[in-house]
């Protein structure tokens, strides 16, 4: 099985401030740590299992600047056979469906049976780049994908629906899969793995080769701002010992318990 | 003027919220633009969402077949793109729902329509549109345009635009269409959540615990507080991902809806997905050490501290009050 998987290293900031920079389009990088995207951390360990189940390789593509390296350096150590980077820096602006549109060229010209992306990227959280590529590649796709069975030629794909319901649908290949968190247990990559991988060279490509024609913007940003607070927590001061005095005081009288 | 399209979005028999939502919506750009309000209903039998529909939109296209009695997005996709060849509307509102998402990418994609997912804002200026929509967890809006183009397909996020009255009386017009069923790509069945033990959404205590608590055994600590104050535990995503905690003790969109008394949000950072399932709790409580985390603008009395410290002190006052 000829296995392709999209990862994007996003900045990590569910636990960070995000502050807006002096342009008003982008955010401050500095002082936030990068990584691989949640979901596609769960799409990467599901070509690896495929990998494991059905025999094939898995090549990791990243459309991204040079520090994507170290993303897809983790995806090497963790079972990918081979890493593309795709060269943003020659792109320019880039929105859902212009990064699906380059990432569909760099697949096309692979062989591929299955395309597995995350179902959302945390950074501009699109949900978009997957199903768009699975178009331009004229193969089927489902996105929210919590599990999978089967295989090789036609796979049981349950797709999370509201509520917790799923959808259970059963795709041919080749087809792409828009992972949901969840679907398996990423692994760790082992310390030998990593150094490893460290010293492999990461094959890019760009502009040469995929070409940059019709590579329209749909969407453009046009300014950044913080979500207006239409209602503000009463923040409790103190040490723990107090505050927490104060929310037990607050829990009797209102009588929530 | 163009219309305004929107898709219904309907399961197992019955129309989802999210519809009366784009409806709402719907109305009010067609208003703005003095164009209609059409919605698309794709159905095995339309007669039993069309006199609740009607009332909503100013006219209905109405597709029955078969291969509508369970969503398909290929067959959606098929209806829609045929669609929005004969009606040429300005805007397709689609929910950014399980069923949009899987739709809305491709549907875009394969007419060249210009896509904006998951807005929660929405303005048409001399033509051009204009929507807001969140980046970054929540912690950022981005307002942005789409590029000028005839048609536009927007995703509109669940729970924002409210359902408004209307009395309207839509004109039905009934389309028949060609579409084939894909042999590639099967509907098979729903698969219902398990239930387990506990049903956190009979409980009036619920205490939400989140990635904030870091490890599986930590865990411990809020089980044994939710004890001692007669609650249960609930969680975010993360902790059933990780699978520290069962599916069905999840809080959110992708799991249950809660309205317990008092809600207690243990490092729980307050992705929109997870306030969808407990926003509707008479009284919100969150402990949380970023003081830049969006759970404090949805909880009524917040905490920022280390939740190590101030649940067990917390524990301590609460019983000490009980006696």
């Amino acid at each position: 099985m000829e296995i392709i998987v999209c990862i994007k290293r996003v900045p990590q900031t569910s636990d960070a401030e995000v502050r807006i920079d002096s342009s008003g389009k982008s955010i401050v990088m500095e002082r936030l740590t990068c990584d691989i995207n949640e979901a596609d951390a769960y799409a990467l360990e599901q070509a690896v299992l495929f990998k494991e189940k059905f025999g094939g390789t898995v090549t990791a593509i990243s459309l991204g600047t040079e520090d994507a390296n170290e993303s897809l350096r983790i995806a090497l150590a963790k079972g990918a056979d081979n890493a593309i980077r795709i060269r943003a820096e020659e792109f320019g602006y880039l929105d859902g469906s212009k990064t699906a549109r380059i990432l569909a060229r760099a697949i096309s010209k692979t062989k591929f049976d299955i395309v597995i992306t995350g179902c959302m990227a945390t950074d501009d959280a699109y949900s978009q780049v997957g199903p768009s590529i699975a178009e331009l590649l004229g193969i089927p796709h489902a996105t929210l994908v919590t599990r999978v069975e089967g295989g090789p030629d036609k796979l049981s794909v349950f797709r999370e629906l509201e509520g917790g319901l799923l959808e259970h649908l059963e795709i041919k290949l080749p087809m792409l899969l828009a992972v949901q968190t969840g679907i398996n247990i990423p692994r760790y990559a082992s310390l030998i793995a990593i150094r490893r991988a460290a010293a492999r060279q990461i094959d890019t490509i760009g502009k040469t080769e995929i070409g940059d024609a019709d590579l329209t913007v749909d969407a453009e940003v046009e300014s950044l701002f913080i979500p207006p607070v239409t209602k503000r927590a009463e923040i409790l001061q103190g040490d723990p010992a107090e505050t927490s005095e104060k929310l037990a005081n607050i829990i009797k009288e209102k009588g929530l318990i | 003027m163009a219309d305004i399209l929107a898709l219904v979005e309907h399961r197992q028999g019955l129309i989802r919220d999210i519809t009366f939502e784009l409806f709402s919506l719907g109305r009010d750009l067609a208003h703005k633009l003095n164009c209609k309000l059409i919605g698309v209903v794709l159905a095995d039998d339309a007669n039993k969402f069309t006199p609740d529909l009607a009332k909503a939109a100013h006219g209905l296209i109405v597709v029955e077949s078969q291969i509508f009695s369970n969503f398909n997005s290929e067959c959606y996709q098929q209806a829609l793109s045929q669609i929005i060849d004969q009606k040429k509307p300005l805007i397709v509102l689609i929910g950014h729902t399980a069923f949009g998402m899987d739709l809305a990418p491709s549907l875009a994609t394969s007419i060249g329509l210009p896509l904006a997912t998951d807005c929660i804002d929405l303005s048409v200026e001399d033509g051009r549109i204009w929507a807001v929509r969140q980046m970054y967890e929540g912690k950022i809006n981005a307002k942005l345009w789409l590029r000028e183009s005839p048609t536009s397909v927007i995703t509109i996020r669940s729970g924002v635009f409210g359902d408004k009255e209307s009395h309207l009386e839509a004109e039905i017009e009934n389309l028949n269409l060609e579409i084939n069923q894909p042999d590639y790509r099967r509907f098979f069945e729903y698969v219902e959540p398990v239930t387990g033990d506990v049903d956190i959404t009979k409980s009036d205590i619920v205490v939400g615990v989140g990635r904030g608590i870091k490890e599986k055994e930590n865990l411990a600590l809020v089980e044994d507080f939710a004890k001692a104050i007669g609650g249960v535990v609930g969680c975010t995503r993360p902790i059933v991902d990780a699978e520290w905690l069962p599916k069905d003790r999840q809080i959110g969109s992708s799991g249950k809806t809660i309205k317990p008394k008092l809600y207690i949000a243990i490092g729980v950072s307050g992705a929109f997905q997870h306030v969808a399932g407990m926003k509707g709790a008479e009284t919100i409580i969150a402990i949380n050490k970023d003081p830049n985390a969006p759970i404090f603008n949805e909880a009524d009395y917040g905490i920022v501290d280390d939740l190590f410290k101030v649940l067990p002190a917390l524990k301590t006052k609460l019983l000490e009050m009980k006696k």
